[in-house]
């Protein structure tokens, strides 16, 4: 979230779609219907009409994988009626850059395109040269802040959107055309100064080929609006689980290093040239360009993993690392493709259940066939752990060998989680933990210790990065969260004088700007250098106390990165001589001194300013060379409406999802995503416009179970709610069926088969897609073979498709295509 | 002064919460269920689910709504179980909190009789004829906690208090709540402790949402005989 639960309190107008928030993120309706009480409408768009949509004021259906239709028509109902926030959009966004003059789009093309010769998974890539923004003699971007330029981003989007009209984004999105202007007319009314809306979204977006790009068109709506920044603003994902946040900013995912460093490349041969490459330059003073202190954070980053061994000589260790070759991808469709060719020899499942969780788990499940040995380290043996002998599997012919860790649950240890609004926040030990349980803290420790001691006696391949890993974490032999806690933050490893003051050596450093590339700092994540410093664990803190603002920031409830900023972007919450768009909800304001209209000293009040920096005027309007733009993460200082860094192209554009109901795409003649991902073994199969499968499925969650369900499932009053996986269907479907409320049905797709009880309902309506009638039906994911213990209840998931969004190789779990027939 | 519950409708969500907490606290089993076709589990209130939110999908107006209404014992101000019982050790009122509790010794008494005279459709008998519904977890509120079920609530569905802070906070959001719900009314306030707001008719929620609505509430002659001898027989115990 750019912004925190709390805050949606202060929106004037939600927009949930891509998520089912009151289902899925129960508590966040506390702070939904605050603004609802207030006098906000909540606007709810999803397929099925759900318990969010329940308590909406306006609900409209589309059929799943047509957001970016859906939005695309609202961003051209915003410019066409002109709602968007003048002032903001042509201060703060990219809008007014101009573009390479060969840059173009045509007919589901930008300019640049490639198929993929070669066997996939990519269907095709981007020479990303032409989408590059004209240079003035400087170096900085040429902008027309009139607009008016015809290869400026606002006039080359106009262009882009022209034919997302009403009439089309109907005839694909099979949203009622009365409902879409509804919908449309309450969300841009935010447009206006002062007014503030906010979009909740989440794996609705993320888990389709165009995922990244849905969640790209809304943030260019929220740009367009002025709603970045703001109190009850933002682009808000609500993530999956209590700790996805903390996961994913420590390095859960491949292609990342903590605090969102990038993976080492095989061609970034050296740490000069590592650095060099992802060290961006921005010849504008007006711009922060925050990542050009990527080398501070790398090096501390290599003298957190190293220690004293990490040395100026040795390039603080980085030749140690592993690195990715030029061109891999180790995403985890990837990894089990590769597990099912054969190429992976183990595999450590920890705190996971793909068998259950990974879209085409069939072949996740042969995968596992293939393997020497997995580690199964969870709370309860799962299908993953038990794949040996779950349904089709002989295990006398299955070779790997399966160890099971027993990991203690959350409450049993001491640690922290990050929140989706980015609060981490401590967390003690409740009750210890049950029999031969262990955190997974001193489970990872062991095994660090063992693999050294391995590497030691046997002097094995390769051994400097085992043998010089810092591997201290530990008080009286066990894992001590605290001494993590503080790795992590980071601390001076000797005296040094930084800001004219001295540091004195083994002290935690208080802040990332403190942070050194010479190897004088240590840090294990400069995100969250601040979190942990000499006055103490700032994620334990309790206050209730609110800030000046009262907007229901509480800074010292818990710490958030970056630096307890609790609503990123804040700069653009004030215009630019520094004053709150809106004068009630305002996030924060400049109270420094001025004098003959120039501002003479600098002070900020309300949340941690994005930057300290005076504001971009004096009171007098006179622009001031030591200001800084607000977006200060982007290399030029802007927000991007023009995005030219994505895969599939600077804007999104529709395309139909890998299995769609339609033979024709209205926006142009491709179908799907050209820069899609597809897997294609023969577990990996598809069907697109196939009578055998006539129906657009998707998969979900429900209140009632978590994940793929291995702490519900066993819970027996949770089952009592939700006993069984179930298909919902529309009363037509079912009656075109000959299917009955309640009785067990079968739904295919041209992966597998699921058995699933039928809930024929009102909440599922056909759509009428350009001129045909298409029916979708929507099953939740949360079930495998393991419980209940008569076997019958499956994953959704052994349905969902092997294909994935070109940015993240994530999963289009949200849109495929079934059949359902009785029993 | 009773201690009342308040639960406002238009903004449950139908998470359950307050179904599973109300399970947790008193520790009852779950009950073997299947899916026939709707959220809504169990189908019914029963001797060992004494909160269960109905789910409805209504059209009105032309518009689908989906209705959520967390069924409960309503602990009445002159509870007609109470009076039908006419036997203090099975069912009481806790004058302390207005909790209607219902013992062990239910079992004696003719439990069809109580449930018949329930008019909310609320008590539910045992095998052995024993006698249960929610306790307003008097326990709890004897040791300073609000009922299990209002402290899961997320959204302020439910809340806990004296019953003319309930009755007043009930009056404050009945009158939000007709700007979206011209039809909103709050149920019964008069005569119970558990008060609800409903956006739309109470008989889409549940066909006992309110009192004297169906064939309920009616009163047994045993019941009649012994309401016309009940005010000799409280002087009596007094």
């Amino acid at each position: 979230m750019t912004n925190h639960w709390i805050d949606i309190q202060n929106s004037d107008c939600i927009l949930i779609m891509g998520s089912n928030a009151a289902e899925n993120h129960p508590i966040s309706f506390k702070y939904v219907t605050k603004a609802m009480e207030k006098g906000a409408p909540l606007i709810n768009v999803d397929p099925r009409f759900t318990r969010t949509s329940a308590k909406a004021d306006i609900y409209a259906a589309l059929r799943s994988g047509t957001d970016i239709a859906f939005l695309g028509g609202m961003i051209k109902y915003i410019l066409d009626n002109n709602l968007y926030n003048k002032e903001y959009t042509a201060a703060y966004t990219n809008a007014s850059f101009l573009v390479d003059e060969s840059f173009g789009f045509k007919d589901g093309l930008f300019s640049g395109y490639r198929k993929n010769s070669g066997d996939g998974p990519s269907m095709g890539g981007y020479d990303k040269s032409s989408w590059a923004f004209q240079m003035d003699d400087k170096g900085i971007p040429r902008m027309d802040k009139t607009l008016k330029d015809k290869h400026c981003v606002f006039q080359l989007m106009k262009k882009h959107y022209e034919r997302y009209d009403i009439d089309t984004v109907v005839k694909v999105t099979g949203t009622a055309g009365k409902d879409l202007l509804k919908v449309y007319e309450t969300y841009t009314a935010t447009g206006k100064t002062g007014k503030a809306g906010t979009i909740m979204y989440a794996m609705g977006w993320t888990q389709h080929t165009v995922g990244t790009q849905m969640i790209r068109t809304m943030a260019m709506i929220q740009l367009l609006l002025g709603n970045m920044g703001v109190a009850g603003g933002g682009v808000n994902a609500l993530r999956g689980e209590s700790n996805v946040q903390g996961s994913t900013d420590h390095c859960l995912l491949w292609h990342i290093w903590p605090g969102y460093l990038k993976t080492a490349r095989a061609s970034n041969d050296t740490l000069e040239a590592y650095n060099k490459k992802y060290t961006p330059k921005s010849n504008d003073p007006l711009s922060a360009n925050w990542w050009q202190n990527y080398p501070k954070y790398s090096v501390s980053l290599l003298k957190s993993f190293f220690g004293d061994k990490a040395i100026p000589e040795n390039q603080f260790g980085y030749t140690w690392l592993p690195k990715v070759d030029d061109g891999a991808v180790y995403s985890w469709f990837d990894l089990f493709d590769a597990m099912y060719k054969g190429n992976l020899e183990g595999f450590f499942a920890w705190g996971q259940n793909p068998a259950c969780s990974g879209s085409n788990a069939s072949k996740i499940r042969k995968a596992l066939e293939k393997l020497d040995w997995m580690v199964n380290v969870n709370i309860f043996d799962n299908e993953t752990g038990s794949f040996w002998r779950g349904p089709g599997a002989e295990p006398s012919k299955i070779g790997t060998e399966v160890f099971m860790l027993p990991a203690s649950v959350s409450v049993e240890k001491e640690g922290s989680i990050t929140n989706s609004g980015r609060w981490m926040q401590w967390r003690y030990q409740g009750p210890k933990p049950l029999g031969n349980s262990r955190p997974d803290g001193d489970i990872i420790m062991e095994l660090g210790h063992r693999i050294k001691e391995k590497y030691k006696a046997s002097d094995g391949v390769f051994k400097h990065p085992i043998l010089n890993l810092k591997w201290d974490y530990e008080t009286n032999g066990a894992y001590d969260p605290h001494k993590a806690a503080k790795e992590i933050n980071g601390y001076f490893v000797k005296d040094v004088t930084v800001k004219g003051k001295l540091c004195k050596k083994g002290t935690l450093v208080p802040s990332f700007a403190w942070l050194q590339a010479d190897g004088s700092t240590s840090s294990g994540n400069w995100l969250y250098c601040n979190s942990y410093t000499e006055k103490g664990n700032m994620s334990a803190r309790r206050s209730k106390k609110d800030a000046a603002n009262n907007i229901g920031l509480y800074p010292e409830f818990a710490w958030c990165w970056p630096v307890n900023r609790r609503i990123l972007y804040n700069r653009a919450s004030v215009d630019p001589k520094g004053h709150p768009w809106d004068d009630k909800q305002w996030v924060i304001k400049f109270a420094g001194e001025s004098k003959d209209g120039k501002y003479t000293s600098k002070k900020w009040l309300g949340d941690v300013p994005d930057g300290g920096w005076y504001p971009l005027e004096n009171p007098d309007g006179t622009r001031r060379s030591d200001a800084k733009q607000p977006f200060i993460m982007r290399k030029h200082g802007f927000g991007q409406i023009f995005g030219p860094g994505r895969a599939d192209g600077p804007f999104p554009e529709h395309y139909e999802p890998l299995e769609c109901p339609v033979e024709k795409n209205y926006f142009s003649s491709r179908m799907v995503n050209p820069t899609a991902v597809v897997y294609s073994t023969k577990e990996d199969g598809h069907a697109s416009c196939d009578p055998r499968f006539p129906f657009v499925g998707t998969t979900y969650r429900v209140s009632e179970h978590w994940q793929t369900g291995l702490m519900t499932r066993p819970q027996k009053w949770l089952m009592e709610l939700q006993p069984n996986v179930f298909v919902e269907m529309s009363e037509e479907l079912a009656k075109l069926r000959g299917i009955k409320n309640g009785e067990r049905v079968l739904v295919s797709s041209a992966r597998a088969n699921l058995e699933c009880t039928a809930i024929v309902t009102k909440r599922f309506k056909p759509f009428t897609i350009g001129y045909a009638t298409v029916h979708q039906v929507g099953i939740p994911w949360h079930y495998g073979w393991r419980w209940p213990a008569t076997g019958t209840e499956e994953s959704a998931n052994l349905l969902t498709p092997p294909a994935g969004d070109p940015n993240t190789r994530i999963p289009e779990t949200k849109a495929f295509m079934v059949n359902v027939t009785k029993l | 002064m009773s201690k009342s519950i308040f639960i406002d409708t238009t903004i449950c969500t139908a998470c359950r919460a307050c179904q599973v907490a109300c399970k947790q606290w008193h520790d009852l089993p779950a009950e073997e269920t299947i899916n026939v076709g709707s959220h809504q589990n169990p189908r019914d209130l029963s001797f060992e689910t004494y909160k269960l939110v109905r789910m409805k999908e209504e059209i009105i107006n032309g518009k689908l709504e989906w209705l959520f209404f967390p069924d409960q014992c309503r602990h009445c101000e002159e509870a007609p179980c109470l009076e039908a019982a006419y036997d203090e050790s099975a069912i009481y009122r806790d004058d302390a909190t207005g909790a209607i509790i219902y013992t062990r010794e239910t079992r004696k008494l003719d439990a069809d009789d109580i449930i018949a005279a329930c008019p909310y459709d609320v008590p539910r008998k045992a095998a052995d004829g024993t006698l249960a519904k929610c306790d307003m977890c008097n326990d709890r509120v004897h040791n300073g906690l609000k009922p299990a079920c209002v402290t899961a609530c997320p959204t302020g569905a439910m809340n806990f208090g004296e019953r003319d802070e309930m009755l007043g906070l009930a009056e404050k959001k009945l009158k939000m709540a007709r700007e979206k719900f011209p039809k909103a009314r709050l149920l019964n306030p008069d005569e119970v402790n558990v008060i609800y707001l409903v956006g739309f008719e109470p008989e889409l929620y549940s066909e006992y949402a309110v009192a004297g609505a169906t064939r309920k509430g009616g009163i047994s002659r045993s019941v009649a005989l012994r309401r016309m001898v009940s005010p000799l027989a409280r002087l009596m115990r007094v």
